[in-house]
């Protein structure tokens, strides 16, 4: 109760003192003020836009595993373009095999002209798939229904096609029931997906008509065609590296590769570009976190210093409080707290500059950084440091005021 | 390096009781402040012994003899010493803060200073005050935590003749209700409100005698009432007698005591012991 008292007086002694030296307080903690503002806007900022990316990944699905065929350097010569695509027997082999997916689909686009009525539009996109599909892309369907095993497994001529469609094509409102022409082949609308629009980031612009089939039924509208990629679902995001592995197990061994030869094929996992992603934003914050060591550490020097002077100018009203009955330790304390509430009233000053800049950057039009925001553990980590850098800097004037003879100080000038 | 040793004190034997009025005296730099510093626990002697109210504080370290200042000593500088951004009842209450008192650290301030005249002063800073009143809100500084002790060095050095009388006024006043009060002076006439003259010279106590059979006081008091202006400081000290055993006040706590100093001219802290001093002690008593 006595020492809560106490340290209530000495945290009030400080900032009177602080008060009454306005101006040189404020040019002592600039080093601190600087180092809080800025370290905190640069983590706001970089949040914010971490949190924009993430979003963008988000909507694809952390879980999301892309496998296509690829043509090594080395081997340009050696095979085709052609022969290095996904061919559905071994996606129909790496969902046997690879115990990490949980689902896959072969993608198969092709560019065809629909008509409906007296309208026709040109390659549009045709997209043939199985009905698990729908389990990965989480497309909402608005009318009718999802495709089922059937529709696969007979080939039938039915196809989703996009809401977009509707307007595009001048269908019904309600057009499950009705037909139209994919390539002069009469296909029967089963259902309607929802349209998704694709951030500018990955190839997505405009929105356009899209039509689904079931994957057997493109086969045969174009037998010559080939699936341009697979596209799987992890069981468990962290799960990415062992399904990398099953995945390259089961196309080298169904292609044959010799140890040797590099995969002509490529795995992508979106978990994987987040991880990478945000281990790139750790390192800039880290480097912020460099930042804001140097400056505090600059500020912590100008504390020392003013410090110093403070005890050097108050040395007779040191010795006053020891003749009087202060022990050591409490005027230890006293120039402790002084230095600490010093550091602490420059952190929140800069934390309120910070806060301002990262209004600002939120405010700002079009600001890719609408969702920046100042986190908690910044807002912790800087006061905690600032506090730190008062007791580090503090000490030795502290301990030197602590140390003065009574008699010594008194008979200061 | 042509060092040169300065013993503040030397041999000096000591013993006082509670509710005694004490003058020292003597020349400056005889070693008055130092003997004040060391009775006040602001000094340490580097040999010989002082107990106060049974306390042997040349045993103690930083932080004991800072309780003991806080609690038993009630210290007056001759420069006020007061904090100059804080008002008189803020300066009052300094002591009380490392106290266990700080509770009631405001009333006892406002009592201290009802006790020395200022109760309508307690708002004021020290610089809207008088040197008397400065001095007035430092006694009442020294008195807050109703110390044993009062030790005031030149407390009147600093005042005009006027104030003076009021400020020794206040001490007997003090004397009066019971205080024991220890007084460093160079004025005769400020020496003879007190009960007692310690006389140093050099740093030893040349005489010991209660005010009214001090040879040089009572010179002092009869060129007083002869009207005759005489300068006091200028009698040759060679003269003053010695008469250190015969006064001592007490002889069944007398005790023999001893405090030597040797301090080098260069350095202020650097306090020496000397080898094969006797042991002693000095004793206040309450
Ligand atoms: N810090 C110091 N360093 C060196 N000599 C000192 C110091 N303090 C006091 N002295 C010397 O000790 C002697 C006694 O000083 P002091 O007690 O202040 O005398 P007084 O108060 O009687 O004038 C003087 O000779 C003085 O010069
Ligand atoms: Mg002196």
């Amino acid at each position: 109760m006595i020492l809560l008292r106490l340290a209530f007086q000495t945290v009030f002694l400080a900032l009177s003192q602080i008060f009454s030296n306005k101006i040189r307080s404020m040019l002592t903690t600039l080093g601190v003020i600087i180092g809080v503002a800025s370290v905190i806007s640069v983590i706001a900022a970089l949040d914010g836009l971490q949190n924009n990316i993430l979003g963008e990944f988000e909507k694809f699905g952390a879980k999301r595993v892309f496998i296509d065929g690829r043509r090594p350097e080395s081997m340009r010569n050696k095979i085709t373009w052609r022969e290095v695509q996904l061919k559905e027997i071994e996606v129909t082999e790496i969902l046997k095999h690879s115990e990490s997916l949980d689902l896959i689909v072969p993608m198969w686009y092709g560019g065809y002209s629909i008509a409906h009525g007296k309208r026709t539009i040109d390659s549009v996109s045709v997209i043939g798939m199985w009905p698990s599909w729908h389990k990965i892309e989480n497309r909402q369907i608005l009318q009718g229904r999802q495709f089922s095993a059937i529709d696969e497994d007979e080939k039938r001529q039915v196809c989703l096609i996009n809401e977009h469609a509707i307007q595009e094509l001048d269908l019904d409102r309600n057009p499950v029931g009705s037909y139209i022409l994919v390539s002069g082949r009469r296909f029967l609308i089963v259902g309607v997906v929802e349209t998704i629009q694709m951030s500018a980031m990955f190839g997505g612009g405009d929105t356009s008509t899209e039509v689904f089939i079931p994957f057997s039924t493109a086969r045969k509208l174009n037998p010559n065609g080939w699936l341009n990629y697979a596209q799987g679902e992890l069981k468990d995001p962290n799960a990415a590296e062992d399904a990398i592995a099953e995945i390259r197990f089961v196309l080298r061994k169904m292609r044959g590769l010799e140890p040797d030869e590099e995969d002509t094929f490529q795995i992508q996992v979106m978990q994987r570009f987040i991880d990478q992603f945000n281990s790139m934003a750790g390192a800039i914050k880290a480097g912020a976190g460099g930042i804001v060591a140097i400056s505090l550490l600059v500020g912590g020097i100008g504390i020392m210093n003013i410090m110093l002077v403070s005890v050097s100018e108050r040395t007779r009203e040191i010795g006053l409080r020891k003749a009087v009955g202060a022990r050591p330790m409490i005027i230890l304390t006293q120039f402790l707290v002084e230095a600490v509430v010093l550091c602490l009233v420059g952190a929140g000053i800069g934390l309120l500059i910070g806060e301002g800049f990262v209004l600002g950057l939120r405010l700002m039009p079009d600001s890719p950084l609408s969702k920046a925001s100042v986190p908690f553990w910044a807002i912790v980590l800087s006061v905690g440091f600032s506090a730190a850098t008062g007791i580090i800097f503090g000490m030795f004037p502290a301990i030197k005021a602590a140390r003065l003879n009574p008699i010594d100080a008194l008979r200061h000038e | 390096m042509g060092v040169e040793r300065v013993r503040a004190l030397d041999g000096v034997d000591l013993d006082i009781q509670r509710n005694e009025f004490v003058a020292i005296m003597g020349a400056s730099g005889s070693g008055k402040s130092t003997l004040m510093n060391i009775l006040g626990c602001l000094d340490r002697p580097s040999s010989g012994i002082y107990t106060l109210n049974g306390k042997p504080t040349h045993k103690m370290r930083a932080g004991a003899l800072a309780r003991v200042r806080n609690q038993e000593i009630g210290f007056i500088f001759q420069s006020f010493e007061l904090l100059p951004r804080q008002s008189a009842l803020k300066n009052v209450m300094l002591p009380l803060l490392y106290s266990k008192g700080m509770f009631k650290a405001r009333k006892r301030a406002k009592n201290a200073l009802k006790r020395v005249g200022l109760e309508t002063r307690m708002s004021h800073r020290p610089n809207q005050l008088s040197g008397g009143q400065r001095q007035r809100v430092a006694v009442a500084r020294a008195l807050v935590s109703e110390p044993s002790i009062l030790l005031a060095d030149e407390p009147t050095g600093n005042l005009d003749s006027t104030t003076s009388s009021e400020i020794i006024a206040l001490f007997k006043q003090l004397h009066d209700e019971g205080q024991t009060i220890i007084i460093v002076t160079h004025e005769e006439e400020v020496a003879s409100h007190a009960q007692r003259i310690v006389r140093l010279s050099d740093g030893k106590v040349i005489s010991d005698n209660p005010t009214a059979e001090d040879p040089l006081h009572r010179k002092f008091v009869t060129a007083m009432a002869s009207t005759i202006q005489t300068q006091v400081q200028d009698i040759d000290q060679n003269h003053i007698p010695k008469q250190l055993d015969d006064t001592s006040t007490n002889n069944s706590t007398k005790r023999a005591h001893e405090l030597s100093q040797e301090t080098e001219a260069l350095d202020a802290s650097s306090i020496h012991t000397m080898p094969g001093t006797k042991p002693a002690r000095g004793v206040i008593q309450p």
